[in-house]
């Protein structure tokens, strides 16, 4: 079908992306699944509204990974990468390797030559950095080991790029089909500046390159922000936003690096900056409606009449695919000592294709390392691996993890576990903040029942006897499982504002009657829980920053207990404006005139409490009163 | 030699101030000034030490063990003990350690109050506003102090802070300190002084 102009296009894609994506989030299979059905729909197979634009959709979309990987590089601190760096290297290194060989042996055993063999290796060895993030993220499944080290074995990719890129060339067995390299999306290594150089020469300028972001980052970027804040126009530094993830992208291209890799270099310099958190908010819209984009092209671009032509044949290959490269990282996973839920996590995960398969094989099909007849049906097969795999880690978390997760100390299943003690608290989250409260009860009798998201917490409580369940306490039936009916409390203590925002949906919803203590992380968060009807919102840094800031009074020889007092004051002005702004957060011109006047209020009041210190407050302790009448009695 | 001689011979003093707002005060933060500092005494500033009241149970009564003469200071405000003192009375002064059948922790010690009144002398008696003396308004303490089998001193009262002058407050100091130093020499015997209404007329006339 004619596409009729960009318009057109427009309104077929974001259609599909705003009519299955609810859908699929409400039957719980999440966003990507959401995004890879409606690929599905509206692709030439189904619908037929989109056509053979879909590929270069598909490379524009691309870069919404591009600015995930920035995104992601912004909320890691070098620090943490440097912790990461035996994750990266060892796992990584390992599962390229391993999986990249057996793939080879297995087209060799096939009777390809062994160039091609080795080319399919290296391409079928990656995993969709795209699809796996965002999962692991929406589940909050980014901080367990399995999520953490799943990042690592992607990071390791993402780097594996450039010597594959580099490689492939040489394993060319045809003549090169054209002369003009495919290297219009980013990601490809020709039409560089480098290529005429000599091998030293362009590995210096490569090392230049990642330098040179890096020293800008730190140098020039910060100072350059700075001053574009200043112009306080908003859409300026969603520009130059842009602009920097762009002009990356575009330098990373023309040296032959992965983009992803150069903006996620410059996410990590620009971790520290004090406009990260800027940067995340102007940038994160695009990379979701991209990154949403990229999904349903990679929907709408799975070959149905490939698939059709030898459907045993494609699906022999997906299993086999999945199969291979699971068990290499389960074996990876059991070798560097990870327990068994983050191993199922992390093996089934990462065992689908990529995304940059597409890339290369259209790259190694250019320089006539592949032929066509092979690349077309595994273009199929990887993208079906990428569909699968949201579909496979839920089935996980559904079906397997409460059935298998943790059990290899534990005969009950989590989810069938009878209540041994009838717990009146229910915590959710077993983070810093979670484990203190709970301990806290705990040292003063009340047992509590935890619901934790990470394997590792699970397992860890169930050792010191604590009741606990595994998995997303946004779920109903989980809820239902930890005696959220007989229950008083539910304290939600994860850290996460969206999830906790669930969660307090599906218990006002599902369980009126449980008492709401909520932790917010921000102002915003904290108005959201106002609004759905919970009442004792604790703003998790409020507390700690009037300990400090009247620790600090003390130190400075203000009277301890009136530093005490002062402390109780400020907390209760400052509870009280949350719940006055909750209630116009509708209407957000209002809100931010009011955010406004809270913060000329807090002046005010700050100003009070210098002036009044002596006048307003604790008039019981204060004996000017007595003076007045002392003296007109005297009188 | 003598220094030795000197420090075995002085009785060991425990200031327990308790005032919510000293940084209102002026005369009970004269009365403090440098109180730290001079040899035999403790000063505990329990509002300072205390801001959450969440008094220490165990370390307040080995400090008291330490001490021969326990002093209350604090200012009457609506004819009571601050909060924090009245509390620190309930969970320190248990029964079984300081009273009761076991409870003798405390037998033989000296305790004396340190008051400040916003009100004038005149007022605190029988025809006065205040109608009470200030002997009466301590019954209780008092009895507390006698059920602890401690012996009960005078107070140590200064009336009239709402309007006193600096001349007047420096006096009271001086007055404050002799009665500190006498009450620390072991060769006295504070006896003479319990039937005296308060001890401030002792050092008066001294």
């Amino acid at each position: 079908m004619d596409s009729g102009g960009f318009f057109f296009q427009a309104f077929v894609y974001l259609t599909a992306a705003v009519v299955s994506v609810p859908v699929a989030k409400k039957l719980g299979l999440g966003s990507v699944l959401g995004y890879l059905i409606a690929g599905i729909t509206i692709g030439p197979f189904v619908l037929g509204l989109v056509g053979s634009e879909g590929q270069s959709v598909m490379q524009f979309a691309e870069f919404g990974i591009i600015m995930m990987l920035f995104l992601i590089g912004l909320e890691l601190q070098p620090s943490m990468i440097w912790k990461l760096k035996g994750s990266i290297l060892g796992m990584g290194g390992a599962q390229v390797t391993a999986t990249a060989l057996l793939l080879m042996a297995i087209a060799l055993f096939f009777g390809l030559q062994w160039q091609t063999a080795l080319a399919l290796g290296l391409v079928l060895a990656l995993s969709s950095t795209a699809i796996v993030l965002q999962t692991l993220h929406e589940k909050g499944l980014m901080q367990t080991d399995g999520g953490q080290n799943s990042f690592s074995v992607l990071l390791f990719q993402d780097i594996a790029i450039i010597p594959i890129l580099a490689i492939l060339p040489l394993l060319a067995t045809a003549q090169a089909s054209s002369s003009s390299i495919h290297g219009d999306d980013g990601h490809a290594g020709g039409s560089t500046w480098i290529e005429e150089l000599p091998l030293w020469g362009q590995t210096t300028a490569v090392l230049g390159v990642v330098a040179g972001i890096i020293l800008a980052g730190k140098y020039l970027i910060n100072p350059s922000f700075r001053l574009i804040a200043k112009t306080r126009l908003r859409e300026l530094f969603t520009a130059a936003a842009l602009l920097l993830v762009i002009s990356i992208t575009i330098l990373m291209g023309k040296v032959g690096l992965s983009p992803a890799l150069g903006t996620f270099i410059a996410g990590v310099v620009l971790a520290q900056s004090e406009y990260r958190h800027e940067l995340e908010t102007n940038i994160e819209p695009f990379k979701g409606l991209l990154l949403g984009l990229f999904f349903i092209s990679v929907g709408a671009s799975i070959d149905f009449d490939v698939i059709a032509a030898n459907p045993a044949l494609i699906l022999q290959m997906v299993a086999a695919l999945l199969l291979l490269k699971f068990f290499v990282l389960a074996g990876i996973g059991r070798i560097f000592g990870m327990s068994f839920d983050n191993i199922l996590l992390f093996a089934l995960a990462l065992a689908e294709g990529g995304e940059f398969a597409f890339v290369l094989f259209s790259f190694g099909l250019n320089n006539g390392v592949f032929e066509a007849s092979l690349v077309n049906p595994l273009i199929a097969v990887v993208a079906l691996s990428m569909a699968m795999t949201p579909l496979l880690v839920l089935l996980n978390e559904k079906l397997v993890q409460p059935r298998f997760g943790t059990m290899e100390k534990e005969k009950k299943s989590p989810d069938t576990i009878d209540l041994d003690r009838k717990s009146s608290v229910i915590i959710a989250g077993f983070g810093m903040v979670g484990s203190t409260v709970g301990r806290f009860m705990q040292a003063n009798d009340e047992e509590a029942t935890y619901l934790d998201t990470d394997p590792d917490n699970v397992d860890l409580l169930r050792k010191m006897g604590f009741q606990v369940f595994y998995g997303d306490a946004s779920r109903t039936d989980l809820l239902q499982a930890a005696g959220a009916a007989e229950a008083e409390l539910l304290v939600i203590a994860v850290g996460n504002a969206a999830k906790a925002l669930e969660i307090a949906g599906t218990a006002r919803k599902y369980f009126p009657h449980l008492e709401i203590i909520a932790r917010t992380s921000d102002w915003e968060e904290s108005y959201e829980m106002i609004g759905m009807g919970v009442k004792n919102v604790y703003l998790d840094t409020l507390d700690v920053a009037l300990r400090m800031g009247g620790d600090a009074l003390g130190r400075l020889g203000h009277r301890r207990y009136h530093v005490s007092r002062a402390m109780k004051t400020f907390r209760r002005y400052e509870e009280r404006h949350l719940h006055e702004l909750a209630e116009i957060r509708h209407d957000k011109k209002e809100l931010m005139r009011a955010t406004k006047l809270r913060i000329e209020d807090l002046e005010q009041l700050m100003l009070k409490e210098k002036e009044g210190l002596h006048k307003d407050k604790d008039l019981g302790w204060d004996a000017s009163g007595h003076i007045a009448d002392d003296g007109h009695m005297r009188s | 030699m003598r220094q030795f001689l000197k420090e075995v011979v002085l009785r060991k003093i425990l200031i327990l101030f308790a005032h919510p707002a000293l940084e209102k005060s002026r005369v009970n933060v004269r009365l403090i000034e440098g109180v730290e500092a001079i040899t035999g005494i403790t000063f505990h500033d329990l509002y300072e030490r205390y801001p959450e009241m969440d008094i220490d149970v165990k370390a307040e009564q080995n400090l008291l063990k330490e001490h021969d003469i326990v002093v209350f200071q604090y200012p009457f405000f609506l004819f009571g003990i601050p909060a924090l003192l009245k509390e620190w009375m309930d969970l320190v002064l248990v029964h079984g350690w300081a009273f009761g059948r076991n409870g003798n922790a405390l037998k033989g010690k000296w305790i004396c109050h340190v008051v400040t009144t916003g009100g004038s002398k005149a007022s605190y008696s029988k025809g006065g506003y205040n109608r009470f003396t200030m002997k009466e308004l301590l019954a209780p303490l008092e009895q507390a102090a006698h059920l602890c089998g401690m012996r009960y001193l005078p107070p140590f009262v200064i009336h009239g802070t709402n309007v006193m002058r600096p001349d007047v407050i420096k006096e009271h100091v001086g007055q404050y300190r002799k009665m500190l130093k006498l009450l620390a020499d072991q060769t006295f015997d504070p006896v003479g002084l319990c039937s005296q209404e308060n001890l401030n007329d002792q050092f008066r006339r001294r």
